[in-house]
């Protein structure tokens, strides 16, 4: 029974492609599996290691050092406020205690309905709007109180279609296309100097001439 | 007087009428199409450089004295000498994994000038011999992603990227890898880890740079998103022209993040060792000063990790030099800016606890005491701080960065004797940045944290100034 479906088990083949050496696609097929179930199942995790020659183990603890990673259900928006330092001067804990009270979650909690879970993060570089959150790893700027309870309430009656749901990170992926490519192998495959690199030689051949005349 | 006004299509960036090397098409709308970029001489410096030999792109740029982006400030061209002869393949990995407090030109640069990044990659593969480029780019900025992806895939059908570049015998892949949050993956090493498909700690030094064992084992070039991005105008314009911006051991421009209360807020490109931080955080083509009625109280000039400083210090360049000298650094770039009503314990505190959680708990010394610096704060905080804290915070500090750390009362004392840069007890300096915040505070505001160990309430700075 494998886990992903046909369109990202194709996906998941071009990634893997792309690396000298297929482990290095663990994350990318992490954030994969993430965008096709919400959330990183023991299923996904097993895939991904008979496709980049891993163990399961191997992939769960890679997976686990990594934040965005979720190994259990979370909602379908992750509101993530900041409260780093540029944020919390400027009513980034106030903004984080206002979203707990409009959700009725404590941060790090998920509401009832499943639609959104809330998170108190690490500075999310947009330090000059402060304070700042994100929606699904997309930013809203200089947020009041108001402002958060229309986000939500924008979220929550489907105004708000442009938002991916949660696991759907970037809606362009990178696309080599066939024949184009410079051509990706494993180190022990590519011992040999760039051809380009002759040109110094070359130059520094005319060098000498130069010099000698 | 509002000069200049913020451009809404780039939330952030500020156009200050200064040089730009880096922000040059960051007042259209559409910088980050490669028509755009082809229609203001995108893609020109790759041909350019495709006509000279890779050994003059490598002199040009160490000519240049173009110093890192992303945090030590070391020599790009300096770095890239490091690569042992003939050991291929060589690779680039692009850091773009800009997560320090207070700072982010990066992810400006990656979302508005997504072709100019990759143009500064394909000339450094040219100049070096690397044979394939990971450009690795901060997970939780799903923009940057998207516009970088495009970009590559517009670039690879322009054949920019390829097979045999614009019909030479240079053929490079670049490869966009997403992050997934972890603020250590910044550290090169860790980088590397984790392109490798590991958990994101930094590996054991020696070798210290990553061009002798990097990815794979094979030497590896990392750079800065903000460091690449002036390879393109360097290419173009020459090392002799990128030096007549900024000073002499600092050339060119950087980008700063001006953050907190100031009253414009903003990225700026600013010339390096000409400005000072008075410029920048009172110009009117800058911050235009601390937001009215309240003045400054102290500020974090080069990002989190950075030891902090205070009114004496704004006449200093910036400069990596005279800023070190005075005991901190320019690091990434970031600058928040604290005024009278910020309380310096709970500020410390919020710094040390981004210390704590994104330890990756390789080595014991910041594992546990970035942890227990939180705890002691937090105590301290909640008003239960013991008698003995402070001098168990800096007994705690010397275990990750060791001193000597005085600890006498009298401020003035401290203040020489507070090492810079940190010592460390550790593999990489995450654990000795998290002291940066403790001892700048308690060597300046000693008496707010006593006031809290003794329940009593500290004197406001701007009253105590009227005071005296």
């Amino acid at each position: 029974m494998s886990f992903f479906d046909t369109a990202n088990l194709a996906t998941a083949h071009e990634i893997i492609s792309r690396y000298p050496k297929p482990k290095s696609a663990t994350i990318p097929l992490l954030h994969l599996a993430q965008q096709q179930h919400g959330w990183v199942s023991d299923d996904a995790m097993r895939e991904i290691a008979q496709l980049t020659g891993t163990t399961p183990a191997e992939v769960k603890g890679t997976g686990s050092f990594y934040e965005m990673f979720k190994f259990h259900p979370v909602g379908k928006y992750m509101v993530n406020v900041c409260t780093n330092l540029s944020c919390q001067i400027l009513g980034g804990e106030e903004l984080l205690a206002h979203a707990e009270e409009t959700l009725g979650v404590k941060a790090g909690g998920t509401t009832a309905d499943g639609m959104f879970t809330l998170e108190d993060v690490e500075c999310i570089a947009a330090c000059t709007e402060a304070p700042c959150l994100q929606v699904n790893y997309r930013y809203k700027l200089r947020v009041g109180n108001d402002d958060f309870d229309q986000m939500i309430d924008d979220i929550r009656n489907g105004r708000a279609d442009d938002l991916p749901e949660h696991g759907t990170l970037a809606l362009v992926r990178q696309a080599i296309p066939a024949g184009t490519g410079a051509g990706i192998t494993a180190p022990e495959n590519a011992r040999e100097a760039p051809v380009w690199m002759a040109r110094n030689d070359v130059a520094e051949g005319s060098d000498d001439k130069d010099g000698g005349a | 007087m509002p000069t200049h006004s913020y451009v809404p299509h780039a939330p952030g960036y500020v156009d200050n009428e200064g040089p730009k090397i880096v922000t040059s098409r960051f007042g259209y709308e559409d910088s980050f199409t490669l028509e755009r970029s082809q229609a203001t001489g995108g893609y020109q410096a790759l041909r350019t450089a495709l006509d000279k030999t890779p050994a003059e792109i490598h002199s040009e740029v160490r000519e240049a004295t173009l110093l890192g982006r992303g945090g030590a400030g070391f020599p790009a061209g300096i770095k890239w000498g490091f690569l042992p002869p003939g050991k291929f393949p060589y690779y680039l990995v692009v850091n773009g994994d800009e997560s320090e407090p207070g700072t982010y030109k990066d992810r400006l640069l990656m979302e508005r000038d997504p072709h100019q990044l990759i143009e500064g990659c394909l000339i450094t593969c040219y100049a070096l011999g690397l044979q394939q480029c990971f450009l690795y780019v901060r997970g939780e900025m799903a923009l940057a992603q998207e516009r970088i992806a495009q970009a590559l895939n517009e670039a690879y059908a322009e054949g920019y990227i390829g097979k045999n570049i614009l019909g030479t015998e240079f053929s490079v892949d670049v490869v966009l890898t997403w992050g997934a949050g972890a603020y250590i993956v910044g550290e090169e090493t860790a980088l590397i880890e984790s392109l490798e498909g590991n958990r994101g700690m930094p590996r054991l030094k020696p070798p210290y740079f990553p061009a002798a064992v990097g990815l794979y084992g094979q030497p590896t070039i990392v750079n800065n998103v903000e460091t690449l991005s002036n390879v393109p105008w360097v290419t173009e314009n020459g090392a002799r022209q990128y030096k007549t911006y900024g000073s002499e051991k600092s050339p060119g421009t950087r980008m700063f993040a001006v953050s907190g209360h100031v009253k414009r807020p903003g990225v700026y490109e600013v010339e390096q060792g000409i400005t000072t931080f008075r410029d920048l955080l009172y110009g009117d083509n800058f911050c235009q000063g601390i937001r009215d009625g309240h003045e400054l109280k102290m500020f974090v000039p080069g990002g989190g990790s950075a030891p902090w400083f205070f009114e004496e210090q704004l006449d200093l360049p910036l400069e990596a030099g005279p800023v070190g000298a005075a005991g901190s650094m320019l690091g990434s770039g970031g600058i928040i800016v604290m005024d009278d009503t910020t309380d310096a314990v709970k500020a410390a505190l919020r710094l040390v606890r981004f210390y704590a959680r994104e330890s990756c708990g390789k080595c014991t010394p910041c594992r546990e005491g970035t942890t227990w610096e939180e705890r002691v704060l937090q105590r301290i905080l909640d008003g239960e701080g013991r008698p003995s804290d402070i001098e168990m915070l800096l007994d705690i500090a010397d275990n990750i960065s060791p001193g000597p750390y005085p600890v006498a009362a009298d401020p003035a004392q401290d203040l020489d004797a507070i090492p810079f840069p940190p010592k460390q007890t550790t593999i990489c300096p995450l654990g000795p940045s998290s002291v940066a915040p403790i001892t700048s505070t308690i060597r300046r505001f000693r008496h707010e944290y006593e006031a809290k160990i003794t329940k009593r309430d500290p004197i406001p700075v701007a009253a105590e100034k009227a005071v005296s």
